[in-house]
């Protein structure tokens, strides 16, 4: 094990940029691993649902060319976690043909393991029907009906596959959906570092600069690791960790900064220390981990609720405003009296920005409108078609626009409308619909990698990931 | 009256995926922090009551003095991104937190 374990961290999330200065400055250290966190929940369901990646194919490219080259030059790990943002077959099918792109453009040659996290909904079915599937995190209670209507549904892996991929050689390990600390603590691990300290450092490196002052998801991080404690300094000068900024970081996106529950086990930060070591480095002692007695993982899943239309306008008129609840509810009234013998099944909601528009549900004060003279409104519908969503959101467009309400003093119109055409589609809508644990022995076993060289830019393998668990076993078609 | 704008320097909401939001009250007056911790003024009561939400959906209030912070984290009214949903990333809750009035501070 060497003194110091290097890890260079050039982004929050793949895809979203980082200076070439700060990231040569990190280069020039000679960094054991480069690792990125490609993806998160925090977007929304809609990129589980619709297999779309957070970032677009251009700048995941332009991010990757630069870290492969890096990582080849080097001869060190590159790991990239949550491929494509949500880390399904699709999202890892987009980041790995990137991969491809770039290493036949370059010619380069490496070894590359692939390791889909997307599981089968009857496997995860049948799990659920010999109880080994419980719900999480204020999440409500899943039943079978919520499994078996996901459109994609993926296990959250831990360091075992990433530390797998290494044993067999790869230099590039691209992952399915992975616990975000994972990417960069697993090479670590694998080497005899502390696991508490590696995936609390993953922790923080994850999000690259955010924990630095000024913060950044867009800018390079390094990590140092060492046997007792591990240190974090951005690259670029104009950034620096300090106790606080790094200490703040640590609450960040969590409700409880202590104890932060991951695949494997829990990391216990209540006995940690931190140190300002020079004016930029912060030094990190004390990260403690209890493993799970119980092993398990977790799972995302989404479901498809149907179709968005919208369409924005707004108002100004103080007798409008006056009488705003009551078009709302007429609208409403209306549109259900003049679908009531169609079979249409949708939902209809107005945003009103300028009165509740922001917190909604939240809002203190609903449906108070204090000092604004006009209002923002998004009529939203969301049907079972497309073409349902537009027909609701058009006949509800049409209503509020000619809706006679007391005091009415302007009759040609009550809704101005910034756009022609005046109704947008948004497409296909998603929920969350699985957040839950799947409780298995040997989660190791979810989750089986391909491993397989690319040959001056010519992949020896393009047939695309599979499933990593079918109902029944696994699935034979990986290695 | 001081409210918590006026004390504390960072004031912030966010998921903590998608059925939770927590936000954080960060200090950087070592003796400002622990005058709002001394004065218990962020409790679950004090968060239903902000938020006009049922005590049972404060899921927990935790200090973290390394950061001299507390955060204060509720049940989300719809999951991220449900029908309805008006702040997919849960980033601007924090008005009637950060508006807070702090009663009987000077």
């Amino acid at each position: 094990m060497k003194k110091e374990f290097r890890i260079l961290s050039p982004n929050g999330i793949l895809g979203y940029g980082f200076p070439e200065e700060s990231f040569n400055i990190g280069v020039a250290q000679k960094p054991d691993l480069i690792a990125v966190d490609a993806g998160s929940t925090d977007p929304g369901p809609y990129y589980l649902g619709s297999g779309q990646p957070f970032t677009s194919r251009s700048s995941t490219k332009r991010d990757l060319e630069f870290l492969l080259k890096a990582a080849l030059d080097l001869n060190i790990p590159l790991v990239i976690g949550s491929a494509g943002g949500s880390g399904a077959n699709p999202h890892l099918e987009r980041d790995r043909e990137v991969l491809h792109e770039i290493a036949k453009e370059q010619g380069y040659s490496f070894k590359v393991a692939i390791v889909p996290t997307e599981l089968d909904k009857n496997y995860v079915a049948e799990e659920f029907r010999k109880g080994n599937v419980v719900s999480l995190d204020g999440a409500p209670e899943i039943t079978e009906r919520d499994i078996l209507d996901t459109v994609h549904i993926v296990a959250q892996m831990g360091l075992e596959p990433i530390v797998k991929a290494l044993d067999e050689g790869a230099q590039v390990v691209l992952c399915g959906r992975a616990y975000d600390p994972s990417s960069f603590a697993a090479p670590a691990v694998r080497l005899g570092y502390d696991e508490a300290l590696a995936t609390h450092l993953g922790k923080i490196l994850e999000c690259a600069c955010i924990a630095a002052v000024p913060g950044s998801a867009s800018d390079v991080m390094m990590g140092y690791l060492y046997e007792d404690s591990f240190a974090v300094e951005p690259c670029s000068p104009k950034r620096k960790c300090t106790v606080t900024s790094v200490c703040a970081h640590t609450l960040y996106e969590k409700a409880n900064p202590y104890i932060l529950p991951g695949p494997g086990g829990t990391l216990d930060l209540s006995e940690c220390t931190f140190e300002q070591e020079t004016e930029r480095r912060v030094r990190v002692r004390g990260s403690k981990f209890i493993p799970q007695v119980k092993k398990n993982v977790k799972l995302e899943g989404t479901k498809l609720m149907g179709y968005r239309t919208i369409s924005i306008c707004g108002n100004r008129d103080p007798f409008f405003l006056m009488a705003l609840d009551d078009v709302l509810e007429g609208v409403k009234a209306q549109a259900e009296d003049n679908f009531k013998s169609k079979n249409i099944d949708y939902k209809l909601d107005f945003i009103v920005y300028g009165r509740d528009g922001v917190m909604g549900a939240l809002e203190p004060e609903p449906g108070v409108i204090s000092g604004t003279k006009e209002v923002g409104i998004v009529i939203d519908v969301v049907a079972d078609t497309q073409e349902h969503a537009d027909t609701v959101c058009g006949a509800a467009r049409a209503m509020m626009l000619h809706y006679g309400y007391p005091g009415r003093v302007a009759t040609a119109g009550n809704l101005a409308f910034p756009f022609s055409p005046s109704d947008a589609h948004m497409g296909a809508v998603y929920n969350f619909s699985a957040y839950c644990l799947l409780e298995n022995e040997h989660p190791e076993d979810l989750f089986k990698c391909t491993v397989y060289e690319i040959i001056d830019g010519e992949p020896e393998n393009t047939e695309p990931a599979r499933l990593s668990r079918m109902k029944g076993g696994l699935n034979e078609k990986t290695s | 009256m001081k409210r918590l704008v006026d004390v504390a320097a960072i004031i912030r909401s966010k998921n903590s995926g998608p059925f939770e939001l927590t936000m954080d009250v960060i200090f950087t007056d070592k003796d400002n922090y622990e005058k709002f911790l001394k004065g218990k003024y962020m409790n679950s009561h004090k968060i239903s009551e902000l938020y006009k939400i049922p005590l049972k959906d404060v899921v927990d209030i935790v200090e973290f003095p390394g950061a001299l912070a507390v955060k204060a984290t509720i049940i989300r009214p719809l999951p991220s991104g449900a029908l309805g949903e008006r702040d997919v990333y849960g980033a601007q809750q924090h008005v009637p937190l950060m508006m807070m009035e702090l009663s009987g501070w000077d």
